[in-house]
């Protein structure tokens, strides 16, 4: 094959100028990618139906952690924040971050997540 | 043929439109981050049923089964992750659609009007899942109203139903394109700023879907 664009690992002529640092993955990235994300969403889901673990306190973190790599595969693999200029991240992650801790402020305000100190 | 796309160059070398996409995005994650803080707040609050995960017999002595239906959105939040590989598969059949496709699979992964009406229907998919998932809701006895669990519910699962309907809206908006002159290397960048709102999408369903559905 002369050419192969299934592995294509090239951006439009233009793209730099749009702001893409360095090529975007090809179909070789992009189904890896989406293999990995079924198989995360088929642990999450299936840790749900075991009861031992819905009981434990692992189930929590480990659920916010699982859905946590999703988001930042989606983001970095198919957003192509990995791969595309830094001004992009600033504006994504710094909107995020500051909506993250208002969200975190408001459920210890209202009492969804309690912070312990000290003895008792 | 392809008709070239203006592009507006900021001093940052930057197109304003990408650079005003994902300004747009970082504005969509405080109000997403806003409801599901919501959700959050009244969750366990609700002082009658039905309740999310647990059973409950109302004051008519009707029994009332949790309410998710865990299966069901399982399986639309795996047509929402495939969707966004279709998407990302049409912006690259855009961005290489005028390298020579010889064989078999270079046509397939080459045609971009085949992966946006793949995107299309998947987000389709999820919407008609959201249906059927509220209707059900609604017949068991979950409105708006019922409780803080209906009202946060709803109006989460709502703002976002309405985002994926807005993402098909545009999905077809560029088909529509792709049938009437093609899309080309020169639309990659309209093509790239319809892809970044679709996995926006996205990435908030895989928060929603942990947050509200799995987590008891």
């Amino acid at each position: 094959m002369a050419h192969d664009p299934v592995h294509a690992e090239h951006a439009a002529p233009d793209s730099h100028a749009a702001g893409e640092d360095k090529h975007h993955p090809g179909w070789s990235t992009y189904w890896k990618v989406a293999v990995i994300l079924t198989v995360i969403t088929i642990w999450e889901v299936w840790a749900y139906y075991i009861p031992s673990l819905v009981a434990s306190r692992i189930f929590v973190p480990m659920l916010l952690i699982l859905s946590g790599l999703k988001f930042v595969i989606v983001v970095m693999f198919y957003m192509h924040l990995k791969y595309d200029h830094k001004l992009f991240r600033v504006l994504f992650t710094g909107p995020l971050l500051i909506a993250a801790l208002t969200g975190i402020a408001l459920l210890f305000l209202f009492g969804q997540l309690v912070a312990r100190f000290g003895p008792g | 043929m392809s008709a070239p796309a203006a592009h507006h160059y900021t001093t940052t070398g930057l197109d304003s439109k990408k650079i005003a996409i994902w300004a747009f995005i970082g504005s969509e994650c405080m109000l997403f981050i806003s409801l599901i803080s919501t959700y959050l707040i009244y969750k366990g609050r609700s002082l009658v049923g039905p309740f999310p995960h647990e059973e409950w017999t109302g004051p008519d002595g009707r029994h009332y089964e949790p309410i998710l239906d865990i299966p069901v959105t399982s399986a639309s939040t795996f047509v929402l992750l495939m969707s966004s590989l279709a998407m990302v598969l049409a912006l690259a059949a855009v961005q290489n659609k005028n390298l020579p496709k010889r064989t078999r699979g270079d046509r397939i992964l080459g045609s971009s009007k085949l992966w946006l009406w793949m995107t299309a229907l998947l987000g389709a998919t999820f919407l008609g899942f959201q249906a059927y998932e509220f209707t059900s809701f609604v017949h068991e006895g979950l409105t708006l109203s019922t409780n803080l669990f209906g009202s946060s519910f709803f109006t989460l699962t709502g703002f976002h139903g309405a985002h994926v309907t807005a993402g098909v809206i545009w999905l077809l908006s560029l088909l529509a394109i792709d049938y009437r002159r093609g899309l080309g290397p020169a639309d990659a960048l309209n093509v790239d700023i319809a892809a970044l709102y679709w996995h926006f999408v996205d990435v908030v369903w895989i928060v929603i879907f942990t947050v509200v559905y799995l987590i008891e």
